[in-house]
């Protein structure tokens, strides 16, 4: 569904991304592991065009997109959840999400407000009321949730779990195998382990801006060589 | 009572047409952040467009308006070309080259103003059907006045009903905040700007063209409206239409009524409000915190080294150089040397706090016209030698800086650069309109500089050594820890007062001495030329300097240097032109647009990539 | 003896009651974790400690002084150190001029207009530098430094006027697992070293079992429970409201997989 081969990115003379290559098959979740710094922010926001690789392809749906705009690589039914949740605060949740709607996607979930309400109740409660006042975790279903206006085939997660409480982590988590099952192609960059382990399928370890390790969650896990190197378990 | 009611009602409809021009700038400035001063050039457009439309078209009402709506949607046209031509290509760059771009654009504007139209003021019709006066309370109010009230609320509701009622408004709130975010979102972010500079333009054209039954049409509409509609916008808060509306009803109030009891302040009264807001509300009326424009660099490219040992050697080799010189130079190229000299202090000390404070004036002019007036004042009203007078006009100019620099380092961003244009107007309202004292337009003659020093030779000296001085001494403190303060503060506020730095402080402390330095050169150049006027104060004086500033670059140390020995020679080689205005504003548009990080920065970039560097920084 | 007293405090924004009637108390040389879940209020008690913030009611004393209604500055001349949630440093400068910066203000000399500032108490700061590890980076630009450095910089900089107690906002945000413990043993053995106290959010549960000598649990603007980490894991109501069925911290999750 999606392929990238060869990334790289700098920023100014630093090289954030070399030679990043992989690709995601339909309905999988992939886990982009590797601590701060080391390149998996960079890596969706590459493959999304917010920054400018300096070279490499990517491939979704069998189109080339690497030399698209980002509005025109979300047209095409990739969507993005950025990190930092970037909600527009100055809008109701309502109008958030609306800003986000876009025309039904073949092969691809419709999402309508009721659903998303559905999928995240504490959204409902609060649909009119100005998206500022919310709390840290419920703006981080907001993200979700607007990305999803989009009825993407595929959406970029960058690091979901982020300075939320656990409990809201374990929610955060439902809803991504809520979206798995409705058959959400899913890359998320994630620090939180425990995280990562409950919802990816596979996982790709990135250090230092090159990938270190494509295998299972599971045997990334049971490596110990892994945890140890990489993971720092 | 009549009297007051008609008053009220006249400053209404100015509220209403001021309201026009600033919900434009306010909205283009919402989403794109950038500060447009061609904005006042659209609406003098708006005016000059409309009255020949209006001469073309049929007589009657219909001719009438349909000629207004023309020229509001030929203006909007004029927006999108100057988006799509100019700030497309540049929305990257530090938001400041915007910020000059347009204003290239202003002076392409006047002069294709005086090209099409004539150097005359024109006077437009009056309304038709709309001619008349009605009575009301025993006075007389036209009825023309009415209706330009109503289309003001007309178009506030309008505005109101499409940034809150549909899903285009919420998309332009939206952008106001997160564009980037926007267009991860499936936003065509191009095309959104696009429009909103047509909205906007619209505006600003359907405001001037409206006035059109209500006062000539003058080659002076642009920039003495876009002070007034900086006020209004600044005052509203940034990006706020109702905002927009109180503040051009409470500016045009004061204005109409400050005229029945204060004839002689009321320019001034207008920034006094502002000034009282803004300390009050640091954000306008309505307004809400802004990310921070005005931010002129990245700040880890900034400033970081000194010169080296080698680089030393290279300033002393030049300086030595200057020195040697005027023995070969003729008349003519001391005194373009001498202005080179004068100005590069001018931009050295803009670019101490921009650079190094990150604090952006778009009101330096105040500090360089203090001290030019204050030299003048000083030598030929008090009769004191001018070697006193050097050392006092800069004290004048700090004193200023002191009094403004006090409030300014209470804001940030497009504030504090928007506040420090508004001093800058009060100086200039103060020097216009209090012409016993200064000489109102003609200013002040015969500023002679002692004999000794009315050799063009020997005064060439004397710019040079104080210019020296002066530039070496800003460096130097850029480099002490009062420098490394400062750019504390301007890397990480919150860090900086974290450790115990009193920010503002020092931010004053570095506004004060940036005025004095100013002040320097502001009298200089009035010994050199013998004469100051009130365009050493005005606007486009203040973005000279800015211009300087980003054209060099502002990254380094001798980009203000190098900007202000450009700026100084093409304005020399372009006078002799008739269109010269519009000659410099292109160029100053294609700097703009070919160098983003100015002439020492993309020279950098070219070696650079050239792979000329040796090695580069750490 | 307690180094930090709050009592009675309380502070709402608009209606909403942010924080209401928080007390609690940080002993000489104590690491208390402050844990709750998003919007119960940590930030803002935070903020109204480093003087951010002003409360509406109640007090906060600091080693005999009140500081309410002194702004950040002079609670840092007081002896109270911060570092930030996402890290503040001043990107122009090395890593060294960061902490001579922090040096410069402590010693008062920021409105020095001609020492070359790079030259400034530089053996002071190597010394900070070294303690947290970084002598070796000490002439790269913060702007250029990976994460995990970065907070140790940070950490550097909150050292160098010699505080009595540090203000940690999450600490570890944004850090791998190993990272995130190897910084706060890091800070965990200076402070006991040199008697400073902490106060810090977080919310990884394994970093705050591990460092935390007592906890304190807010929840919508109440302080809900307070004592040792066992304790506090093991309160149904902290379960309920903030820590969840335990999965994603720790030993709960290592058994899943296991």
């Amino acid at each position: 569904m999606l392929e990238v081969q060869g990334l790289h990115t700098h920023y100014g003379r630093a090289e954030i991304l070399a030679d990043v290559s992989f690709a995601v098959g339909a309905g999988e979740v992939v886990a982009l592991l590797g601590r701060n710094g080391a390149g998996k922010s960079t890596t969706l926001k590459s493959i999304m065009r917010l920054v400018r690789p300096t070279k490499g392809e990517v491939t979704f749906l069998g189109e080339r997109i690497s030399r698209l705009d980002p509005y025109q690589i979300c047209r095409r039914g990739l969507g993005y959840v950025p990190e930092d949740r970037r909600i527009f605060t100055d809008l109701t949740v309502v109008e958030n999400l609306e800003v986000a709607r876009q025309a039904p996607r073949a092969g691809a979930p419709l999402w309508t407000l009721e659903r998303l309400f559905h999928l995240f109740p504490n959204l409902a409660e609060r649909r009119h009321r100005s998206a500022r006042a919310m709390s840290g975790g419920e703006q981080q279903m907001l993200t979700v949730a607007r990305t999803l206006m989009g009825n993407p085939r595929a959406i970029l997660l960058d690091e979901p779990s982020e300075g939320l409480a656990p409990v809201i982590v374990e929610q955060m988590a439902r809803a991504v195998q809520e979206l798995k099952a409705e058959g959400v192609t899913i890359v998320l960059s994630e620090q939180n382990l425990h995280f990562a382990a409950v919802v990816a399928d596979r996982a790709i370890i990135i250090e230092k801006g090159r990938i270190r390790y494509t295998g299972t969650m599971r045997a990334a896990l049971a490596d110990e060589t892994v945890r140890a190197t990489y993971l720092m378990v | 009572m009549g009297f007051y009611v008609v008053q009220f009602l006249t400053g209404l409809a100015s509220a209403a047409s001021l309201f026009l021009v600033a919900s434009g700038l306010t909205i283009i400035f919402g989403v794109t952040r950038v500060v447009n001063f061609a904005h006042g050039s659209f609406y003098m457009l708006g005016a000059f467009i409309a009255y020949s439309l209006v001469k073309t078209l049929p007589l009657g009402p219909t001719g009438f308006w349909v000629g207004v709506v023309l020229a509001a949607l030929a203006v909007g046209v004029i927006g999108v070309v100057m988006e799509v031509t100019i700030l497309r290509r540049i929305y990257q760059a530090p938001e400041l080259f915007q910020l000059v771009a347009t204003f290239g654009v202003v002076m392409v504007a006047k002069d294709a103003a005086l090209l099409f139209w004539g150097p005359e003021d024109r006077l437009g019709p009056r309304a038709p059907g709309l001619n008349k006066a009605i009575e009301l309370f025993g006075s007389r109010v036209p009825e023309y006045d009415l209706v330009v009230i109503a289309l003001g609320f007309v178009v506030l509701g309008l505005l109101w009903l499409l940034f809150n009622r549909t899903r285009w408004g919420a998309v332009v709130r939206a952008a106001t905040q997160d564009r980037e975010m926007l267009s991860a979102l499936g936003i065509n972010q191009k095309l959104l700007f696009t429009a909103v500079f047509f909205l906007g333009s619209v505006l600003a054209g359907l405001g001037g063209a409206l006035q059109l039954p209500r006062a000539s049409v003058s080659h002076q509409m642009d920039l003495s409206i876009i002070a007034t509609v900086f006020v209004v916008v600044v005052l509203g808060g940034m990006g706020s239409i109702p905002g927009a509306f109180l503040a051009a009803v409470i500016i045009s109030e004061l204005s109409a009524f400050g005229i029945l009891i204060f004839p002689k302040i009321t320019l001034v009264l207008m920034f006094l409000v502002m000034v009282v807001v803004l300390v009050a509300r640091p954000f306008g009326i309505l307004g809400k915190p802004v990310p921070d424009v005005g931010e002129p660099v990245q700040s880890d490219e900034t400033l970081t080294r000194l010169p080296s040992a080698l680089g030393w050697a290279g300033y002393v080799a030049v300086v030595a150089l200057l020195l040697a010189i005027p023995m070969l130079l003729s008349e003519f190229y001391l005194v373009l040397w001498t202005q080179v000299f004068i100005f590069a202090l001018f931009a050295a000390s803009l670019h101490f706090i921009m650079g190094g404070g990150g604090m952006v004036s778009f009101g330096h002019a105040a500090y360089f016209g203090l001290g030019g007036y204050g030299c003048a004042m000083l030598l030929v009203r008090a009769g004191l030698p001018m070697e006193a007078t050097l050392l006092l006009a800069p004290v004048v100019a700090a004193a200023g800086a002191a009094l403004f620099g006090y409030f300014c380092v209470r804001l940030s961003g497009v504030y504090m650069a928007m506040l420090s244009l508004a001093f800058a107007q009060i100086v200039w309202s103060v020097v216009f309109q209090w012409s016993d004292v200064t000489g109102g337009e003609d200013g002040v003659n015969r500023v002679w500089p002692s004999p000794w020093a009315k050799d063009r030779v020997v005064f060439y000296y004397l710019t040079l050594t104080l210019a020296a001085v002066g530039i070496f001494t800003l460096w130097r403190l850029l480099f002490a820890p009062f420098g490394y303060t400062l750019r504390a503060g301007r890397d990480s506020p919150m860090r900086a007062e974290s450790i115990g730095i009193d920010i503002r402080f020092h931010r004053w402390l570095a506004f004060i001495i940036s005025g004095a330095a100013a002040g320097v050169a502001g009298s200089l150049l009035a010994l050199a030329k013998g004469f100051v006027g009130p365009t050493w104060v005005d606007i486009p004086r203040s973005i000279d300097a800015l211009m300087m500033v980003l054209i060099g670059g502002v990254q380094t140390l001798v980009g203000p240097i190098l900007g202000a020995l450009t700026f100084v020679i093409l304005e020399d080689r372009l006078s002799a032109f008739d269109y010269w205005r519009s000659a410099f504003g292109l160029i100053i548009i294609l700097i703009c647009v070919l160098m983003p990080k100015g002439i020492v920065g993309s020279g950098r970039a070219l070696i650079g990539r050239l792979g000329l560097g040796g090695g580069g920084e750490r | 003896m307690s180094v930090l007293t709050v009592s009675g405090l309380a502070k709402s924004f608009g209606g909403v009651q942010a924080l209401r009637d928080v007390n609690f108390t940080l002993a000489a040389g104590e690491i208390l974790a402050m844990i709750g879940p998003n919007g119960a209020g940590k930030s803002t008690c935070f903020n109204c400690i480093n003087g951010q913030l002003r409360p509406d009611l109640g007090s906060v004393t600091f080693a005999g002084h009140e500081l309410i209604g002194l702004p950040p500055r002079r609670i840092w001349r007081l002896g109270v150190g911060r570092t930030f949630q996402i890290t503040a440093t001043f990107g122009s400068m090395t890593v060294a001029e960061n902490v001579q910066m922090a040096l410069i203000s402590h010693h008062r000399r920021t409105r020095a207009p001609w020492t070359l500032a790079t030259r400034l108490h530089r053996e002071e700061a190597l010394a900070l530098l070294d303690a947290v590890g970084m002598r070796d980076q000490a002439e790269r630009r913060c702007s250029v430094l990976a994460y995990g450095d970065l907070k140790r910089v940070e950490l550097a900089v909150a050292l160098a006027h010699g505080p009595r107690m540090l203000l940690m906002d999450e600490p570890t945000a944004g850090m791998a697992p190993k990272e995130r413990i190897a910084l706060m043993a890091l800070t965990a053995g200076i402070v006991h070293d040199r008697g400073i106290s902490v106060l810090f959010t977080e919310h990884d549960m394994d970093v705050v079992f591990a460092n935390a000598d007592r906890i304190i649990v807010l929840n919508r603007g109440e302080l809900i429970a307070e004592g040792t980490p066992a304790a506090v894991r093991d309160n149904p109501m902290v379960q309920e409201i903030y820590l969840g069925a335990g999965s994603m911290f720790g030993a709960a999750a290592a058994g899943a997989h296991a």
